[in-house]
């Protein structure tokens, strides 16, 4: 660090970020960002801190460089589809009974297409969502069928019950699985084709306590699933999920939801502010 | 995204060919970049600062081979060192004297560990151990009826008590069953948990306290960042555990947690997850993971 911050203050930062899974490439921008800000101007230690918030927050702000729209909720009279995508075990299937609970408290018709037809018992799970949200599933009875058959399905039952959001829960899958993932682009696929009227919004689920194979995972996803968003799970935890910067950077999307907690009620909208305060506060 | 540290370290040594000795001052750079590569593999801050500077006390008291390049020698140091940490040799699974022996399964939410469990029910009874599982998830929905598809898949006999007992009571009652059925090893699948949530780890306390098991595995999915050390740290201070499974090894992480785990709890990875199925399971083998976190 040759800049205005001493050594010791660039160590404690970096310390900071890279323990938060920021990862060294990010730090090492983020840090040299700060830099050059304190070489325009002195800043006293504090107001240094109160700096490098406002640069994470405008990262996430400003996913991609771009400035997006907040407000994130279904069209009212409409369609609306929301894919669920992610690697295994990340919270997919959870978020989906979390996002119906919201939508018909929030007096959407919803309703839920069950399309993990390969893990073990996944339907049963995503039922019990269904229960305790009232929100019907839509599920093929058969074992190992056709994810995008059941997604078929559940657009053609959403278009003759005037649905107005389908919330598609998806197997998890690793981004590195070919088949996998030409499996998931044929769901998206059939989503645009059989729904062209419907508003489409696509979910990366990114676990928080992912290290730097959150990037992979998001860049993988995006091509094959067309991501317009990110939710990020399991903040409750220690974890600080700072992956997310770079994913939000990179790949130029926001990051919509948090899941803090595995009850019906723990999914909160994302804010830059309290996420920033998260990751900084140690 | 990730060079392999061959590559980055032969940059590193670039300007130094024709020097024949590693010593302090031209082994600085190279240290940068070890640590820097083990930070991208996502191996724990405090994990990789006590490592390299082990590596950077070796080398510096290597002695010089003929014929053999000083990266090169570097290189090897850092190999050897990284093995040695994950515990040099593939240690197996616990075997009770008199049976049933006891395994408890613990771990994070979503890591694998009701995969895990009946993954390992199939390992062992391929080796001719009968086993049976035990479903103490009450909590997450639907994961006893997972438990036993997966039970029904392998042909193995699941205890279950539903969603309304207590899960110690579902432990030991199953570990009774297991016992007075002459049942060679019983595996207990649990709840995911965080290791700051005090009810479900006292909960897990309990477990352990009650049924005595002759190994605790830490089910940690190899995608984790930098928590690793931290959960390993929580669960091995609060419930003592001999040893993990390493799961989504399919993947491309890197699984620098392997470091973390293996470092900070002193207990062996036993196993690792190598896919959705119920075989995909295999030992572990420290030089394997040595070569995967450094992307060689
Ligand atoms: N603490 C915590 N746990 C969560 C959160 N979201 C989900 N979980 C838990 O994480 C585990 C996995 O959640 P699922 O919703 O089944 O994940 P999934 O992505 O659908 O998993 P697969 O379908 O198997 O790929 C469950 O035990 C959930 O209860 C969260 O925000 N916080
Ligand atoms: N690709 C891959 N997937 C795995 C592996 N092990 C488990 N999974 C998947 O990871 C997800 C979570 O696995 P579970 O066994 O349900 O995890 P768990 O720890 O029991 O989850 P909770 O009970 O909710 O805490 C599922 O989709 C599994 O199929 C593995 O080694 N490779
Ligand atoms: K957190
Ligand atoms: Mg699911
Ligand atoms: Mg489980």
């Amino acid at each position: 660090g040759q800049g205005p911050l001493n050594q010791e203050a660039v160590l404690e930062i970096e310390a900071l970020l890279l323990q938060a899974d920021v990862g060294v490439e990010a730090t090492d921008e983020i840090i040299s960002r700060l830099q050059n800000k304190l070489r325009e101007e002195t800043l006293p230690p504090d107001q240094a801190i109160a700096y490098l918030k406002s640069i994470l927050r405008d990262m996430l702000d400003r996913p991609g460089g771009q400035a997006y729209d907040p407000l994130f909720m279904p069209e009212k009279d409409r369609l609306n589809i929301w894919l669920i995508t992610g690697v295994n075990g990340a919270g997919k299937t959870t978020t989906i009974g979390k996002l119906a609970h919201i939508s018909q408290k929030s007096g959407y018709r919803t309703l839920i297409a069950a399309a993990d037809t390969f893990r073990a018992a996944a339907v049963e799970q995503v039922k019990v969502w269904g229960q305790r949200s009232g929100t019907e599933a839509i599920a093929n009875p058969g074992k190992n069928t056709d994810p995008a058959a059941v997604v078929f399905d559940a657009i053609a039952a959403a278009q003759s019950r005037n649905t107005e959001l389908l919330l598609v829960d998806t197997a998890g899958r690793l981004q590195n699985k070919k088949n996998l993932m030409e499996e998931l682009s044929k769901i998206r696929r059939i989503i645009d084709k059989k729904a062209p009227e419907a508003h489409v919004e696509s979910l990366l689920v990114l676990d928080a306590t992912l290290g730097q194979n959150g990037l992979r995972q998001a860049e993988v996803f995006s091509q094959a699933a067309k991501l317009s968003g990110v939710v990020l799970t399991k903040l409750d935890g220690t974890a600080k999920g700072g992956v997310a910067l770079a994913v939000v950077q990179q790949l130029g999307l926001p990051i919509r939801f948090i899941g803090a907690g595995e009850g019906i009620e723990d999914l909160r909208p994302f804010s830059s502010y309290e996420f920033v305060e998260a990751l900084i506060s140690g | 995204m990730f060079d392999a540290l061959a590559d980055r370290l032969e940059s590193a040594w670039k300007k130094l060919r024709g020097q024949d000795k590693i010593s302090e001052a031209n082994i600085k750079e190279a240290l940068r970049e070890v640590r820097r590569a083990l930070l991208e593999a996502d191996a724990n801050l405090q994990v990789v600062k006590e490592f390299v500077s082990e590596v950077e006390k070796k080398a510096l008291g290597a002695e010089v081979i003929a014929g053999v390049r000083p990266d090169q020698q570097f290189i090897k140091i850092v190999h050897d060192e990284l093995v040695e940490v994950m515990g040099e040799a593939n240690v197996p699974l616990a075997h009770a004297d008199t049976a049933p022996t006891i395994v408890l399964m613990a771990g994070l939410q979503g890591t694998g560990k009701t995969t895990a469990s009946a993954k390992l029910a199939l390992h062992l009874r391929k080796l001719e151990r009968s086993c049976m599982l035990v479903a103490t998830d009450v909590y997450r929905p639907a994961a006893i009826d997972q438990l036993l598809a997966l039970g029904q898949q392998i042909n193995i006999p699941v205890f279950e008590m539903g969603s309304d007992a207590d899960p110690v009571e579902i432990a030991r009652q199953g570990v009774e069953r297991a016992r007075a059925e002459g049942v060679d090893t019983v595996i207990i699948d649990t709840a995911g948990r965080l290791q700051i949530d005090q009810d479900m780890m006292a909960e897990l306390a309990r477990i352990k306290e009650t049924v005595q098991p002759n190994e605790t595995l830490l089910v940690v999915d190899a995608m984790t960042g930098q928590e690793a050390a931290t959960l390993t740290r929580t669960f091995h201070d609060q419930i003592g555990i001999t040893g993990a499974i390493l799961t989504k090894m399919d993947g491309d992480s890197r699984g620098g947690a392997a470091l973390s785990v293996r470092q900070i709890s002193g207990q062996p990875i036993k196993f690792i997850g190598v896919g959705e199925k119920v075989e995909a399971l295999q030992p572990f083998y420290p030089d394997r993971m040595a070569s995967r976190i450094l992307g060689m």
